[in-house]
């Protein structure tokens, strides 16, 4: 159709023919663009922005030792934004000597904190000892009513932990009678019930009881930008959140072992600068397209 | 070429296709595993780590007596302060924890460098584990293979998702709400013989049970609505799962939405800030007072944008126009995003495919 068009150069002609590309070569360019700046470890050096650095600021506010509350609400899918974020939270907060509780408002979330406890916190941290440094809860069903049983009495929604020790007799939680008995609480969130949840049914109630930080999804980071930092201290948006952070612990407490799991954030963001390259180019040609085509006997309008 | 979004329609029932490109990918693997000392694919170790619990007790000073399953070597049995409770086997087991190769390695270099001694960890390959990186691997490229088109391995890719999820919601459901909240209390000497030998003891039997009555019933009449007459009965519970969720949202909606985020949008449009020079001297803030102008204009605008009682003409339609700019802004932030998440989902399976199956990254 375009080919019978008369008088029109041959740029044009290129960018009216971009536009009927099959859309299986922009996917293998996608897929060129993640892979290959991943085989060649490309890197960029991060400077921590603001949210980063509160939400470093937010777990440094509460003294060392104090009792802090993980809620890991996501699963496998959200792996690739979210794990990054654990990571850093956990090794950060056993750097301060934090006490951890874990629970889950997501049923894999219960998975997602014990390989985060295996691969960070004890292969880093092996002083950590189950029931006095550390415990996990577990997942709980009942998405915001959870927290909101949280807030006036913990046992009511924890009776147990994952092992079926009555939580009265585990020490680090013994004097826990309600949520407000946590300095802190982390929750890493990939939708609902999450991050938003712990803002309207914990900090809200309590403003003052305990500081709250969060890690999100970039899909999911835009409903909570409203709540920082008045009603969320620290927020770490999508994987750009997580290498800032990440970048932020690993300068202040180098990992002993494996210092390669706290790297997962920096590493991922070489393939996303250059897809997002790619994205900015294809956006920039479709346009180019699509005004080359404008006014052509059979063109787009 | 075909529409790769185009459904094919053929797929019924397993497909032969997908079974020779499964069989084939599971042969590559055995034989890769099997052929070769080295596999040029993945390998997975684990350390086997034995555990033994045994039962103890321990009388409080307030005279309770409470029991706890704790490791031998727990200090508290140590030191006596708590007592092995007689007649109760030890619990043991063993965890599979993976480790990478490089530990691997080093343990049998450590192992190679002082020969007879014994070794501080047993790990070793683990066949199933590494099995699990190929089938991994399979469903990886099965559902990646519908970008090329619609075809019958990424539907058994799919269909395995859908089953398994299902599936898994099922059990979930049925062990972590309907076992402890519905039958635990009905029937606590069952469950714990037969579901939850865990489970405590609760010091108000009485009210526990009449109280589980309630979602018992609600759940009863819930499912009514598939008898072939009064499905209307249904609609009552409906209402109290209506109600209590209204009740819910309407309290957090007001208390950490609309009021605080009323208040945050209240401030000062002129911002003086302590001087970077003298903390005790305000100075007129450019930034700050720019970001509080800009904040307040979008919310009034996008308001006027959504106020449909007044005809958006003259200055309405420009305050509207003004309002549907920041939108279209929030919108674009909200894509930004949307895409560095889908990016990082691409890279970590990529990752996955490079580091833990082909051994390149």
């Amino acid at each position: 159709m375009t080919d019978q068009t008369p008088h029109i150069g041959p740029v044009r002609r290129l960018l009216v023919r971009l536009g009927d590309i099959d859309r299986r070569w922009i996917y293998l360019s996608m897929a060129l663009a993640v892979a290959i700046p991943m085989l060649t470890g490309l890197s960029f050096p991060e400077t921590p922005g603001k949210m980063s650095s509160a939400t470093f600021d937010a777990i440094e506010s509460v003294p060392a030792g104090a009792k802090v509350l993980f809620s890991f609400d996501y699963d496998p899918a959200s792996e690739g934004e979210l794990q990054p974020m654990a990571n850093a939270f956990v090794h950060h907060c056993a750097a301060r000597g934090h006490k951890m509780a874990f629970m889950a408002l997501w049923p894999l979330g219960k998975q997602m904190a014990e390989a985060t406890i295996d691969s960070i916190l004890l292969a880093n941290h092996p002083q950590y000892r189950y029931g006095e440094d550390y415990v996990q809860l577990g997942y709980m069903p009942g998405f915001e009513t959870v927290i909101k049983g949280l807030t006036t009495n913990f046992a009511s929604q924890y009776p147990l932990d994952v092992r079926g020790t009555p939580i009265g007799n585990i020490p680090l939680m013994s004097d826990v009678k309600t949520l407000q008995d946590f300095d802190l609480i982390v929750t890493v969130s990939a939708g609902y019930a999450g991050a938003k949840e712990w803002v309207q049914y914990a900090k809200s109630t309590y403003p003052d009881a305990y500081v709250l930080a969060a890690g999100s999804t970039g899909v999911q980071a835009n409903q909570l930008f409203p709540y920082y930092p008045t009603q969320m201290e620290g927020l770490l948006a999508a994987v750009k959140g997580a290498a800032e952070y990440e970048t932020l612990v690993a300068a202040a407490y180098p990992p002993p072992a494996h210092p390669e799991r706290l790297e997962e954030g920096r590493r991922r963001m070489g393939p996303q600068f250059v897809a997002h390259l790619l994205m900015i180019g294809l956006i920039v040609l479709g346009n180019a397209s699509m005004f080359a085509a404008r006014g052509m006997k059979g063109g787009r309008r | 070429m075909s529409n790769p979004t185009t459904p094919s329609g053929g797929a019924k029932g397993p497909s032969p296709v997908a079974m020779i490109a499964l069989l084939l990918f599971l042969l590559a693997a055995v034989a890769d595993q099997t052929l070769f000392s080295e596999p040029y694919f993945a390998r997975k170790y684990v350390d086997l780590k034995s555990n033994e619990r045994i039962q103890a007790r321990h009388t409080g000073a307030d005279g309770e007596s409470r029991t706890a399953w704790l490791e031998p070597t727990d200090q508290k049995i140590v030191s006596g302060e708590w007592k092995p409770v007689e007649g109760v086997d030890p619990v043991k087991w063993t965890t599979r924890p993976a480790v990478t190769e490089k530990e691997y390695e080093a343990v049998q270099a450590e192992l190679a460098a002082n020969p007879g001694t014994a070794p501080t960890r047993t790990l070793e390959a683990s066949p199933i584990d590494t099995l699990g990186v190929w089938v991994a691997a399979f469903l990886t490229l099965a559902i990646f293979s519908f970008l090329w088109r619609d075809n019958p391995v990424y539907k058994v890719a799919e269909s395995l998702l859908v089953g398994v999820s299902a599936g898994y919601w099922m059990v979930n459901g049925f062990w972590t709400a309907l076992v402890p909240k519905l039958i635990a209390p009905l029937a606590p000497g069952f469950t714990q013989s037969n579901l939850l030998p865990d489970l405590q003891a609760s010091s108000t039997p009485g009210l526990d049970f009449a109280l589980a009555l309630v979602p018992l019933t609600l759940g009863f009449l819930l499912l009514w609505r598939l008898a072939p007459r009064g499905g209307w009965i249904s609609v009552w519970p409906l209402a109290f799962i209506i109600g209590t969720t209204a009740g819910l949202k309407v309290i957090s909606s007001v208390e950490a939405d609309l009021l605080p985020q009323s208040l945050e949008a209240m401030k000062p449009l002129v911002v003086f800030s302590p001087q970077a020079d003298d903390a005790a001297k305000l100075g007129f803030d450019f930034w700050m007072s720019l970001s509080s102008l800009v904040g307040v204009v979008g919310v009034l605008s996008v308001l006027v944008y959504f106020f449909f009682s007044v005809e958006h003409k003259g200055a309405v339609g420009k305050t509207a126009r003004v309002g549907i700019w920041f939108l279209m802004i929030t919108f674009g932030s909200a894509f930004g995003l949307t895409v560095m998440g889908r990016i990082t989902l691409l890279s970590q399976r990529f990752e996955f495919l490079f580091t833990d199956w082909l051994r390149i990254g």
